[in-house]
């Protein structure tokens, strides 16, 4: 593991993901006591303050600090975002697990059924699912696991199909170990690096996902600090106060940013052969 | 590509649309505990609720009711919308025509971009022109559509006034103009594309540069340009081909956000009004259409693959 990180921060990727990550993570467990302000307290003078010493990001159309909005709102975008990742990989790799185990006919049947299933786009699938389980973020986090789940049991069954092919298993089955051993020992370390690498990616969707949920009205409700929708919230007023939109903004895409990179810098620290 | 290969790749999409139907119907119809409560809100009277129910069926066994929907879907009667009253089916179709001309367009300029700036970062790979557009692909991937759409708006419509924010006009009523309006989401939509395909033709083009075929045809003394058009092309763009066609279920999830941003009456838009709304049948409608189109788009390109890659023999 501390190999891993070592490789990983070796990686440029890996090195600036791991930074970012550290200060978001940080934001997400200390947010609400390190902002300066309080997030909901309305200022109706201070509405449109433009960035400076009073507001540093400036104030939104209530007067609200824009910055502690941020602050507080890392929780929901992120943390929401990794919980809805996390389901959606668990219950595609039980999925793709399962299908490559089986193999033969119900491994054919199982992916079939996956292949319909994604001809559903992700945001339509979450769609769904949130105009039936009705708007709000726990909802909206369930339909984005939910739609994350077809992507990643295909992921694992074909990482999985690829282990079970490799000489080590091959020389494993030849030893007469038994099934525990092969699945858990040779297979599950050499499974769970590249779900990893798609997951962490993923995450990355599911923070844009969650914000462009809410920012339809779907996904975290007024007045919650959520930056898809500040970002919503603050489209009326984009000739008054570009800032309230451009911070919340800068926010998603600096997160997925970093998710993305360290997607990628796992990727090469897990395979450190691939010079390319 | 035998007969019986693209007979079985045609079952296969009758299938999804199977698949997909059973979900759609099960998703907005089975899954709330009662949909004529859905429909009408917490405080509907018992008599309007009975009389909803009956109309719609709710008391058949789920199968019956399954069936009699599906029948309609078929021959494209979805019912009748639950806020206008009008037919949704025929609503959500003049809808996808209109999503379809966004969608195209996006498409074209995004090919017309993203194919020549991926083969430029591959042929430069590692110099500065490669760093920048991979920082600048990076960033197309990581800003949600609504972000890029919010920040387009704020630059062309507001700032330089160039070009209109929102709205639609028909193609038929003023062609100029309804190309003006639809400018600014095309932008939109093209620019997460280009981001994916650039890097995807990129990193294609480098692992053709880096083949025995090609080498061999620089032994040869072949040409540079012959063996970037005959050789390295034509092999790198295969595979872009799947992509762009996985890019189309993306390109369909990504209208729906551009449409309502930017006001277009197209699929995307009606589908978000119709979950706004709880309009069950526009709601299956909206879904079904855009799942079937997005089968057949991955279809056309499964097939346009096996066309032209003579070295897959399909049997």
């Amino acid at each position: 593991m501390t190999d891993l990180l070592r490789r990983l921060l070796r990686t440029p990727q890996g090195a600036v993901a791991v930074a970012m990550l550290a200060l978001i993570l940080l934001l997400c467990l200390l947010g609400p006591e390190l902002a300066p302000r309080d997030p909901e307290a309305i200022d109706f003078l201070g509405r449109f303050r433009p960035p400076g010493a009073e507001n540093w990001l400036g104030a939104d159309q209530l007067g609200r600090d824009v910055l502690s909005r941020l602050m507080v709102g890392a929780r929901a975008t992120v943390l929401l975002a990794l919980l809805a990742t996390l389901l959606g990989t668990l219950a595609g790799a039980v999925i793709g697990t399962l299908s490559a185990y089986l193999g033969g006919r119900w491994d054919e049947a199982i992916m079939r059924n996956v292949d319909a299933v994604m001809a559903i786009p992700g945001l339509l699938m979450a769609l769904l699912l949130v105009s039936s389980l009705g708007k709000g973020s726990l909802n909206a986090t369930l339909a984005i696991a939910i739609a994350f789940t077809p992507g990643m049991a295909r992921v694992t069954r074909s990482v999985a199909l690829a282990v079970r092919a490799q000489d080590y298993v091959k020389a494993a089955l030849a030893r007469g170990e038994g099934a525990a051993f092969i699945v858990l020992r040779e297979m599950l370390p050499n499974v769970v690096g590249p779900m990893i690498v798609e997951a962490t990616i993923r995450v990355a969707f599911a923070v844009m996902l969650f914000a462009t949920l809410s920012f339809l009205g779907l996904g975290a409700q007024p007045p919650a600090p959520e930056w898809g929708l500040m970002v919503a919230e603050a489209r009326r007023f984009v000739h008054q106060a570009p800032w309230i939109i451009i911070a919340p903004s800068v926010a998603i895409a600096l997160t997925a940013i970093a998710f993305n990179l360290l997607g990628d810098g796992l990727r090469d620290a897990l395979n450190p052969r691939d010079e390319r | 590509m035998s007969a019986s290969w693209l007979l079985r790749r045609l079952l296969l999409v009758v299938y999804t649309v199977l698949v997909v139907s059973v979900l759609v119907f099960g998703i907005t119809q089975v899954l709330p505990a009662d949909a004529a409560v859905t429909l009408l809100g917490e405080n509907a009277t018992p008599e309007a609720l009975a009389a909803l129910r009956l109309r719609l069926g709710l008391g058949d066994p789920l199968w019956l009711q399954y069936a009699r929907w599906l029948g309609g879907a078929l021959t494209g009667d979805f019912g009748l919308s639950m806020r206008t009253g009008q037919p949704v089916g025929p609503m959500m179709l003049v809808a996808l025509s209109r999503s379809l001309l966004l969608a195209g367009l996006a498409l074209a300029l995004m090919l017309m971009v993203a194919i020549p700036l991926g083969l430029w970062a591959a042929l430069r790979q590692g110099r500065a022109a490669d760093l920048v557009t991979g920082l600048v692909s990076y960033l197309g991937v990581s800003l949600p559509e609504f972000v890029i759409a919010t920040l387009v708006v704020m630059l062309f419509a507001d700032r330089l006034q160039w070009l209109p924010a929102t709205g639609y006009v028909p193609l038929t009523e003023d062609v100029a103009d309804s190309l003006a309006h639809l400018a600014l989401p095309v932008l939109t939509v093209s620019l997460i594309m280009v981001a994916h395909v650039s890097r995807m033709v990129r990193s294609e083009t480098i692992d053709v540069l880096h083949s025995d075929y090609i080498r061999a045809a620089r032994l040869k003394g072949l040409p540079g340009r012959s063996i970037l058009l005959r050789h390295t092309l034509r092999n790198a763009l295969l595979p872009v081909i799947t992509i762009v066609a996985l890019d189309v279920g993306y390109l369909l999830g990504g209208i729906i956000v551009v449409e309502e941003i930017f006001a277009i009456p197209g699929i995307g838009r009606q589908l978000i009004v119709a979950v706004t709304a709880r309009d069950l049948p526009a709601i299956q409608a909206g879904a079904m259409i855009m799942a079937v189109t997005y089968a057949l788009a991955s279809t056309l390109a499964d097939i346009a693959y096996a066309l032209l890659d003579r070295r897959i023999r399909y049997d």
